[in-house]
């Protein structure tokens, strides 16, 4: 079976910084693979090299066995799509949900429009009552149901995930997570999430990869992590911050 | 940690609206506590009100904000019968506040150090060379490696962790008695965030400070304070120990703790918070 | 009973959960005129261009006399009177007639100068600020060239060139205004180029054709709208000042700024020959600028959108 996403050396430089630093990695076909990393560690990065919004500087990205050149083609959109962190800059701020839905299918030249926006809404919990609205008429998670309402309409197979629930109130976030968890389930999708925090991705993820200034630090699955079995000192310390504060 | 010393801050019926085109939104409504010397930790979401609460005691809310209060005392003075200049004067000197994100709380223009200094020397009547001894001392303090050199850096060339200890060295550089510091750590990286928290826990219990920490992070604060109030809708709903905020009484404190994921809780779904209108009534 | 229709009538245009795409957009529309219709000089402004508009409509009507034909023999340069409510020029043509058939003339000057400039300085100020590099460059050097001049005398020179009248008039104010509209664009582009809506876009497959006109571009409609508005008043004076020095609309067309010029022969004992068509172009130049004042704060898209 050919992994959904195989990275190979991958490395990304902005103006001589190296954001990273030959990063390999392998998602298998529904899978949920975590990132996680503090800020600078590249995660982020990653996750835009592979939609296509950086370039990348060498290495090689291959989706579902075909391995991507510089230039996305349309298609590839039909198979990945993303959900940014900040709910408040991913929504365009003069489109109605509706308008903001439609433009997926137009581009894309879907008939049955009127029936995906209904499913889409209601699939992320929204229902028609939000269809008109304006994006500064919704709350924070709301806003982002409606980004992942905008992924997923286009019935893409990897949802790549760049903290989706970190501007979020916990309640919220908890909200969100569950649907993720759901469409996922619902949608076999492949997740490639990234995330700050360890408890997330260990609630979301299978297997995660620690990062750390653009470089792989190590590779772990859930339950070594759970079990506090690394390897690697800086994901131990990570592991005890998670914990909160320890008066010495 | 013990209040032995007595009331450093009284709050009764706190309240702050703000009239708006479509009438007065109530972002306070009625918060009363008293502090001693003591951490207490104020938590709630978005729209809570546990900023705001935060400003109207330093008295930093937006001029348009309406404040009253039955009684708001610092150490038995009334905060708010005092004169503007009075009040402007007991900032820094004896309240001092720690923002979120020292990039926008630092002036970009100056050199950290002269900032330290401007601040101490607007308090206290210092010459130059003593001012820059105690600033030195002051950034040694939150363990800033070597002094002399981010003395003179601008607050663009430090990180983010480095700023934020910076902007506590110039906040307690006048030796404030009480503290208040709005999610001070969320824009830090975890492991960042716990040095900058084991700093200004040292140095408030070592100076015999009063705290008020203001954080969305339930787990943060429960570790971190001696007391917590949980605000909701512009009201405390709940005041308990830290350490007994597992055997928390009040639904929405219970459903805060409970939606978070925890490493080793195996949860699927997350239990989610069913709001009830009356919490906030 | 109205009371009542009139208040659900509001809460319809306000509500939260608009059913339709139409009463999303009324609503949106309602919270604009609101915002507007409360600041009183603005509200005078747009009665302003509104009577102006009337007026241009209905000259003919509304005047008492030929625009271009005069009493020579019996009307030279009377002073205001019941009959000749602002005089009569030195060919006893009513200036108030006149000053009513001229609207149209501003009206049009302002109107074609709109359309050609401000869909110039949108399209390359978006293209440029999108596209960045090479294209940025050119495009934004072009405009630096145009910027360079004063605009009068760019005017001045187009009009040599291509021959004093109305028509070259309009053509040469609206290549010379079309620059700070490209650059408000291309300000307005940069800012939200990088946000992550348009990424979210980009990441749909869409076109960069596609993205600029349709999600790049309303968002810089409304600060070029207000920016037209403003400049409007500035529009009409380079139109008259062309007309005053013989090189835009040629006599015996009333154009404002024409009058002005054949009446400054006689402006020390015949003022209003001069005067009238002076103030009209006041009062019209003010109330764009009340206008446009008015629409800043409206449609403002940083003022927020409550």
């Amino acid at each position: 079976m050919t992994p959904a996403i195989s990275i190979d050396g991958l490395a990304v430089v902005f103006d001589r910084f190296r954001a990273l630093k030959g990063v390999s990695l392998e998602v298998q076909s529904g899978d949920s693979f975590g990132l996680v990393g503090e800020s600078g560690s590249g995660k982020s990065t990653l996750l835009k090299a592979i939609a296509g919004l950086v370039p990348a500087a060498s290495g090689t990205i291959t989706v579902n066995g075909k391995t991507l050149g510089a230039r996305r083609d349309k298609a590839f959109y039909r198979e990945v799509q993303m959900v940014f962190q900040d709910p408040y800059g991913s929504l365009h701020p003069r489109q109605t949900v509706d308008r903001l839905l439609q433009e997926p299918l137009a581009i894309h030249g879907f008939a049955d429009g009127e029936q995906r926006i209904q499913r889409a809404l209601d699939e992320v919990g929204l229902g028609n009552g939000f269809r008109f609205r304006y994006a500064h008429q919704l709350s924070g998670g709301q806003r982002q149901r409606v980004a992942i309402a905008r992924a997923l309409i286009l019935e893409p197979s990897i949802l790549l995930l760049d903290e989706p629930t970190s501007a979020l109130d916990a309640s919220v976030q908890a909200e969100v997570l569950n649907l993720l968890e759901e469409v996922r389930r619902r949608r076999k999708l492949t997740f490639l999430m990234v995330s700050h925090d360890l408890a997330i991705i260990t609630h979301m993820c299978e297997r995660l990869m620690v990062m750390q200034s653009g470089e792989a630090v190590e590779n772990l699955t859930a339950s070594q992590l759970i079990g506090h079995r690394v390897t690697m000192d800086y994901t131990r310390n990570l592991l005890r911050a998670s914990e909160g504060f320890v008066r010495t | 940690m013990s209040d032995a010393t007595g009331t450093l801050l009284e709050v009764d019926d706190l309240r702050v609206d703000f009239p708006t085109r479509t009438g007065l939104v109530q972002a306070v409504r009625g918060v009363s506590f008293s502090l001693g010397r003591e951490r207490l930790g104020i938590v709630g979401e978005s729209g809570s009100g546990k900023s705001q609460t935060g400003r109207a005691i330093m008295g930093l809310t937006p001029p348009q904000a309406l404040v009253s209060a039955k009684k708001l005392a610092l150490d038995g003075i009334d905060l708010l019968a005092m004169p503007a200049r009075q009040r402007r004067a007991l900032r820094g000197k004896r309240i001092a506040m720690i923002l979120q994100d020292p990039k926008y709380s630092l002036d970009p223009v100056m050199s950290i150090g002269r900032q330290i200094v401007e601040t101490l020397r607007t308090h206290e009547k210092v010459s130059k060379g003593e001012a820059r001894e105690r600033a030195l001392a002051m950034l040694e303090a939150v363990q800033i490696r070597d002094p002399a050199r981010v003395f003179d850096l601008h607050p663009h060339e430090v990180s983010g962790g480095m700023g934020q200890r910076a902007m506590i060295a110039m906040m307690l550089i006048a030796g404030p008695e009480l503290m208040i510091a709005d999610e001070p750590t969320s824009a830090l990286d975890v492991t960042v965030q716990l040095d900058v928290l084991g700093i200004l826990d040292r140095l408030v219990s070592e100076r015999g400070m009063g705290l008020i920490f203001i954080s969305h992070d339930l787990r943060l604060v429960a570790s971190f304070c001696d007391r917590v109030i949980v605000m909701y809708a512009g009201k405390v709903v709940e005041q308990l120990k830290a350490s007994e905020l597992r055997e928390a009484q009040h639904p929405y404190t219970r459903g805060l703790l409970n939606c978070m994921p925890k490493i080793g809780y195996e949860r699927h779904p997350l239990p989610v918070l069913d709001r009830k209108p009356e919490w906030a009534a | 009973m109205s009371i009542a229709t009139v208040q659900t009538r509001r809460d319809w245009l306000l509500s939260d959960r608009p059913a339709s795409r139409m009463q999303a957009r009324l609503g949106r529309a309602y919270v604009a005129w609101r915002r507007f219709s409360a600041n009183r000089l603005a509200f005078l402004g747009l009665l302003i261009i509104i009577a102006l508009l009337v007026v241009a409509a209905f000259a003919d009507v509304l005047a008492p006399y030929s625009p271009t034909v005069g009493d020579l023999k019996n009307a030279r340069l009377l002073a205001p009177s019941s009959a000749h409510w602002f005089g009569t020029d030195d060919l006893g043509r009513d200036i108030y007639s006149r000053i009513l058939f001229g609207s149209r003339w501003t009206l049009y000057v302002v109107t074609l100068v709109a359309i050609i400039a401000a869909p110039i300085g949108l399209v390359v100020g978006t293209v440029a600020g999108y596209a960045g590099g090479w294209t940025d460059a050119i495009l934004m050097r072009i405009t630096d060239i145009f910027l360079a001049f004063p605009k009068l005398i760019l005017a001045l020179a187009f009009v040599a060139a291509l021959g004093p009248g109305i028509e070259n008039a309009v053509l040469a104010i609206a290549i010379t205004s079309w620059p700070p509209y490209a650059r408000i664009a291309r300000a307005e582009t940069m800012t939200v180029r990088n946000s992550d809506y348009i990424k979210a876009v980009q990441l749909m497959g869409a076109s960069p054709f596609r993205i600029v006109l349709r999600h790049i571009m309303p968002l810089c409609i409304s600060s070029l709208i207000i920016r037209v508005t403003l400049d409007m008043a500035g529009i009409i004076l380079t139109a008259a000042g062309l007309g005053f020095l013989g090189l835009g609309a040629q006599p015996p067309l009333p154009e404002w700024g024409t009058m002005i010029a054949s009446g400054r022969r006689f402006v020390l004992d015949q003022w209003w020959v001069a005067g009238a068509p002076g103030f009209a172009i006041l009062i019209v130049s003010l109330g764009f600028n009340l206008l446009g004042d008015g629409l800043r704060d409206a449609l403002d898209p940083r003022s927020g959108d409550q």
